[in-house]
């Protein structure tokens, strides 16, 4: 009786929606809190036939882990840390471990993972798989670059082991191969050393574009973070203005007193604004302004508050107050609509050096001629990896949320399309955790053709009956 | 529930053979809803499919017994797949065991618990996770007047009642924050096969009628509703009673 139900995983009937909402519906969820009852769930998907979608936290911006055919395989139960050396700072767990479970663990120690997302509940497996990036991808590279090991569940059931030596074309691939040809089980990343639980962080407030890329070229030799936040409704001579923050780790000595601030509890960001208003309850206030006028008023204001931040200087703030800052409102994306298909999508687009300028500008006008002006632009920095379906180069990538509106949803989806046009003839990439918009051609014409060839034929090996299937591979990558 | 002139209202109906689940069924029916209605009674559920064979609406019929709770994750699967999603979940199966003055028969009582909580229950469950990640949706749970007080009529069903009106308002306060919605509906007496024979009765409605109210009353996401709302001063008088008096009547 009891090993009957320990071998047949978790299972729920659930509605499972892309983090932006703006696409999902209700699909069986499997839930293995074991090796064994991942196998299991996979052995029960090839029996029945039914095409599995791995899903970490659901925290991809699109489709790239929901299913409208087929069955979901969450594997955010399976989360234990396994192993922590504190001496070299080498983490090894289960993969459904998320951002936030690894950095508690680990930063009493004087640890930081190297790559982190701008929210802490994505899983490892998930970083991973979409091999994601933080505000340091020009120094350091994508998450894939930390991962020194991972065993992979293939939809045979056998487990492999991969890293850059070991089965270095599995390891390559499966890095941002957004989870078609296998499930990452147990993932081992080194870590970043760091001298205290606070940084040193600077806002720099920018008049235009080509002023925000000039800081960014400026400080990038001795900051460890730059994020640049822009205004996308200006037009003309302030198209791009924004602000700049520059984050440096502290070093040896600097923190008086390290203990107290690398203490998990002292990185906690605080559930009420001001003492008083409840952060749970803000997103309420943010759909009062969730129009166009609305937030080219919110927009300006952060300008404005950029401005006055640039003038005081450099202060201190905690690791997960600074890398975090999508957690600052919880739910603050019910601010879009919290019905079905309402929501947003996020469009990123990753241009080479030579081409972003002016490409950005044009992007950043486009959406304004059309009336599909971005609440949210945030600029970074990349440099190449060598994960064969990589969206890393040498150069920048600009993030713009757009409202989903049920009523403007194909114009939408149009302007999305013509931008990824300018975006391809200017040399640019795409990045699966955020895509929603991308056409089956247009893979294709990012995508170097020998990775890609190598990666189907790696897919028809592992999982020659197509078991792994998500709606991203079916819209991007049709049979 | 979905905004008129949207897309059609997915309902699932579980006891749906007679009295207010058929009716509710009718009425969604009418109104252009594509409608799961469950029942024990194959029957029955033949019979309200050709009822409702000229509506706008769709019917689809499931025999199911709610005391099987072990298929009710297959069955929950099965409709919401048929009807493409869910919208709204109502638990209408219910059964009141007549039971003697000097009756204290336990099986009796268990079925009724199976019946009428157990059920709902099994149901609402599934439902409240899909209506949680969904962030929408409502539950409708049928349950009476008759959880008010510990009557010495039908200790059992008064019981079930009164547990069924506890866990639906624990499930509506636990959905809450998630824009998904639970609404109690406490009909007094309805001309129904359950109450056939039943002496005594007054303010009597038809199930059409009372359908009709649990629906408008749903639509607006009213958390508890008697039906006829004027049952609601008769439970806050039984509520006033105290012990001693209440059970020295014979109500």
């Amino acid at each position: 009786m009891g090993d009957v139900a320990t071998a047949q995983a978790r299972r729920d009937w659930e509605y499972v929606e892309s983090w932006g909402m703006a696409s999902g519906g209700a699909v069986r969820v499997l839930r293995p809190g074991t090796k064994e009852e991942l196998q299991g769930a996979l052995e029960e998907a090839s029996r029945e036939g039914v095409r599995l979608a791995p899903r970490g936290a659901g925290c991809s911006y699109g489709d790239a882990s929901t299913q409208a055919d087929g069955w979901v395989l969450d594997l955010s139960r399976m989360n234990r840390v396994l192993a922590f050396d504190p001496e070299t700072g080498v983490l090894e767990a289960e993969a459904g471990l998320t951002v936030e479970g690894a950095w508690q663990h680990i930063l009493p120690h004087g640890w930081w993972p190297y790559v982190v997302s701008g929210t802490m509940y994505p899983t490892i497996a998930g970083a991973a798989a979409m091999n994601i990036h933080g505000k340091n991808n020009y120094c350091v590279g994508t998450f894939g670059d930390h991962v020194l090991e991972f065993d992979m569940v293939l939809p045979s059931g056998e487990v492999r082991t991969a890293n850059r030596e070991k089965d270095a074309d599995l390891f390559h691939a499966a890095i941002g191969g957004f989870g078609m040809l296998g499930v990452f089980s147990r993932i081992v990343m080194d870590t970043k050393r760091v001298h205290s639980g606070l940084m040193e962080v600077r806002g720099v407030s920018t008049h235009d574009l080509g002023e925000m890329m000039a800081v960014f070229e400026a400080e990038k030799g001795a900051a460890d973070y730059l994020v640049g936040w822009i205004d996308c409704f200006p037009a003309d001579d302030r198209s791009g203005r924004g602000l700049v923050h520059i984050g440096r780790n502290l070093g040896p000595g600097e923190d008086l007193h390290p203990e107290a601030t690398l203490d998990p509890a002292a990185q906690s960001l605080s559930q009420n604004i001001l003492g008083v208003i409840p952060k749970s309850e803000v997103w309420r206030a943010l759909r009062l302004f969730n129009h166009d006028p609305g937030m080219r008023l919110v927009n300006a204001a952060k300008y404005q508050a950029g401005r006055l931040e640039g003038m005081k200087g450099p202060y201190l703030q905690s690791h997960a107050a600074f890398h975090f800052l999508l957690d600052f409102v919880p739910n603050w994306k019910w601010a879009y609509g919290r019905r079905d298909r309402r929501g947003l999508i996020q469009y990123q687009v990753f241009l080479p050096k030579e081409t972003a300028h002016d490409t950005l500008i044009e992007i950043l006008e486009r959406c304004r001629s059309r009336e599909h002006v971005s609440y949210l632009g945030v600029l970074k920095r990349h440099r190449p990896d060598p994960f064969w379906l990589t969206h890393g180069l040498d150069g920048w990538s600009l993030a713009l949320d757009f409202k989903v509106d049920e009523g403007r949803r194909a114009s939408l989806w149009e302007h999305c399309y013509d931008l990824t046009e300018l975006v391809l003839a200017a040399g640019g990439k795409f990045y699966f955790a955020k895509d929603s918009v991308l056409r089956p051609e247009d893979a294709t014409r990012f995508l170097p053709p020998d990775r890609l060839a190598a990666f189907s034929a790696l897919k028809r090996e592992l999982d020659p009956s197509g078991t792994f299937e998500t709606d991203l591979s079916r819209r991007v990558f049709p049979a | 529930m979905r905004v008129p002139g949207s897309t059609p209202l997915r309902a699932v109906v579980v006891g749906a053979s007679s009295g207010i689940g058929a009716a509710l069924v009718k009425r969604l029916a009418a109104d252009g809803a594509h409608v799961a209605a469950l029942a024990r009674r194959e029957q029955e559920l033949e019979g309200l499919q050709a009822a409702t064979a000229d509506s706008p609406g769709e019917v689809s019929v499931h025999v199911h017994d709610v005391c099987d709770t072990d298929a009710v994750g297959g069955l929950f699967e099965e409709v919401v797949r048929e009807l493409g999603g869910l919208d709204l979940l109502v638990y209408a199966a219910g059964i009141m065991t007549p039971v003697g003055k000097d009756e204290y028969d336990t099986n009796k009582d268990l079925t009724m618990l199976d019946v009428n909580v157990g059920g709902c229950v099994a149901w609402c469950n599934p439902t409240a996770n899909l209506f949680r990640t969904q962030r929408s949706g409502t539950i409708v749970g049928i349950s009476s007047i008759a959880g008010a007080r510990g009557r010495k009529g039908n200790p059992m069903y008064g019981t079930t009642k009164a547990a069924m009106d506890h866990y639906l308002e624990a499930l509506r306060n636990r959905l809450g924050d998630c824009g998904a919605h639970v609404c109690t509906i406490k009909p007094g007496y309805v001309a129904t096969p359950m109450t056939e024979g039943i002496d005594g009765m007054f303010w009597v409605i038809s199930a059409d009628t009372a359908a009709k109210r649990i629906l408008r009353a749903a639509g607006c996401r009213v958390n508890e509703r008697y039906v006829p709302m004027r049952w609601g001063l008769v439970a806050l008088v039984l509520r006033c009673i105290p012990s001693f008096l209440f059970k020295r009547m014979n109500f």
